[in-house]
């Protein structure tokens, strides 16, 4: 690796609300040099066509994520804890709509 | 647009061979791995993956971005000398949308590993490809239409597998790409229809001979022949690629034949005819040869092609330091 990598503009995960009421959802990632360049690259981007009405954008760099290889340790324990289902409870057919 | 030059791999890049030697702990990972394709499963970015695995999507998603990135100039070439202002924001739009597949797909390709100025430099020293079909010139007006219609519908074709790629985040980018690539194909034929219905025996002419020019190069961006085309079998194998060569081919130009008719223009293949046995169409054979020479780097324009990325990226050069330079005294004002 050479200088010219460090200067790379840093990288940049975007979430985008597609319309008010839902939730903002990770649609990609871009390259740019400071937030306000984050966003309207982004606009330009992921919302040609009228996809947002939102944009989120955070450093990649300041992700936090769960290791892939510990998956099955990490989520398992929610496997054997079907009682938090409400399927689980067998109830009369007149309340079971409850 | 899609790139074909995946499958030179052999011819192109020498690197494509798998270690003969494995670990235990690699061949068991390995095992896993294969088992989980087989099942249908989305690989991750930061999931387990064979090394050749990695390489293979590493050099496709690139070259796909760079096709997507060249594949802006031919077109871009036109954006001044639009007849109309529509067309000219019709262009515009659609050059955008390539340049916006194009980082798509980049930023598709560094969830693997490799940065954005590496994959650059790859393009700019040559030593990665791009699909052949944009060492083109673009002639005429009537150009633009054919590229969207031939060019943009084969790509179309090839870019639908590859949203089911077993590689989530190109997957995901291709997603994206198909769902905004059908107006780059409609508004192509939409033009051609307009000079083929409503325009002089010269701008109808001008139609033929673009599709003249381009028919042949858009057949072969398919890439070779299956026979021809040794790394299919793996990519298969992975997940990557889902129909082959000469099925996607053969797909193409069944679907064009009839749109041509309507259009009323001639495909420039003397052996284009319907097999009613195989309920597809025979065509001419295809000269190979032209295409590897294009992929070699002899095409009409491939110099220029490349000189015009490379003096884009030198001259902005100074945009991104400046801008970096900007950003980085921010904190310190705000420490301040």
């Amino acid at each position: 690796m050479s200088t010219e990598v460090k200067q790379e503009w840093p990288l940049w995960e975007v979430f985008v609300r597609s319309k008010a009421g839902l939730d903002h959802k990770h649609c990609g990632s871009l390259h740019a040099a400071d937030p306000k360049m984050a966003i309207q690259m982004a606009r330009d981007v992921y919302t040609r066509r009228q996809e947002g009405s939102s944009i989120w954008v955070v450093r990649s760099d300041q992700i936090v994520a769960s290791d892939p290889g510990d998956k099955d340790m990490f989520f398992d324990p929610a496997e054997d804890k079907v009682y938090r289902h409400p399927t689980f409870y067998a109830l009369p057919k007149s309340v079971d709509h409850m | 647009m899609y790139t074909q030059a995946m499958d030179t791999m052999g011819k192109d890049a020498g690197d494509g061979k798998q270690k003969a030697v494995r670990s235990a702990d690699e061949l068991r990972l390995e095992e896993r791995f294969d088992a989980r394709i087989d099942a249908g499963d989305f690989i991750e970015a930061k999931d387990w993956m064979p090394e050749h695995y990695r390489k293979t999507l590493v050099r496709q998603i690139s070259q796909h971005a760079h096709s997507e990135i060249v594949g802006m100039l031919p077109e871009g070439n036109w954006i001044s000398r639009a007849p109309t202002l529509k067309r000219k924001a019709i262009l515009l739009a659609k050059v955008q949308d390539e340049g916006g597949h194009g980082l798509y797909l980049y930023a598709a390709a560094e969830t693997l590993g490799t940065s954005r100025d590496q994959m650059f430099d790859a393009l700019h020293t040559g030593k990665a490809k791009y699909s052949s079909i944009f060492n083109y010139p673009t002639l005429s007006w009537a150009d633009m239409g054919t590229i969207g219609w031939l060019v943009d519908g084969a790509a179309i074709m090839n870019q639908v597998p590859i949203c089911r790629c077993s590689y989530a985040p190109y997957a995901r980018a291709m997603i994206r790409i198909c769902r905004e690539e059908s107006f780059h194909q409609r508004q192509g034929y939409e033009s051609l229809l307009t000079m083929m219905t409503h325009g002089t025996e010269a701008q109808k002419a001008m139609v033929q001979d673009a599709v003249n020019r381009w028919w042949w190069p858009s057949i072969m961006m398919f890439g070779p022949p299956d026979d021809q085309s040794p790394n299919s079998a793996q990519s298969m194998r992975w997940g990557i690629k889902r129909f082959s060569n000469d099925e996607l081919r053969q797909k193409f130009i069944d679907a064009t034949v009839e749109q041509a008719a309507i259009l009323g223009v001639t495909l420039p293949d003397p052996d284009l005819k319907w097999n009613e046995e195989r309920q597809s169409h025979d065509f001419g054979v295809i000269d190979w040869s032209e295409f590897w020479r294009v992929i070699a780097g002899d095409g009409p324009c491939n110099r220029e092609r490349l000189q015009a990325r490379v003096d884009a990226w030198d001259d902005g050069a100074w945009v991104r330091e400046a801008a970096m330079a900007h950003a980085n005294k921010q904190p310190m004002k705000e420490a301040a």
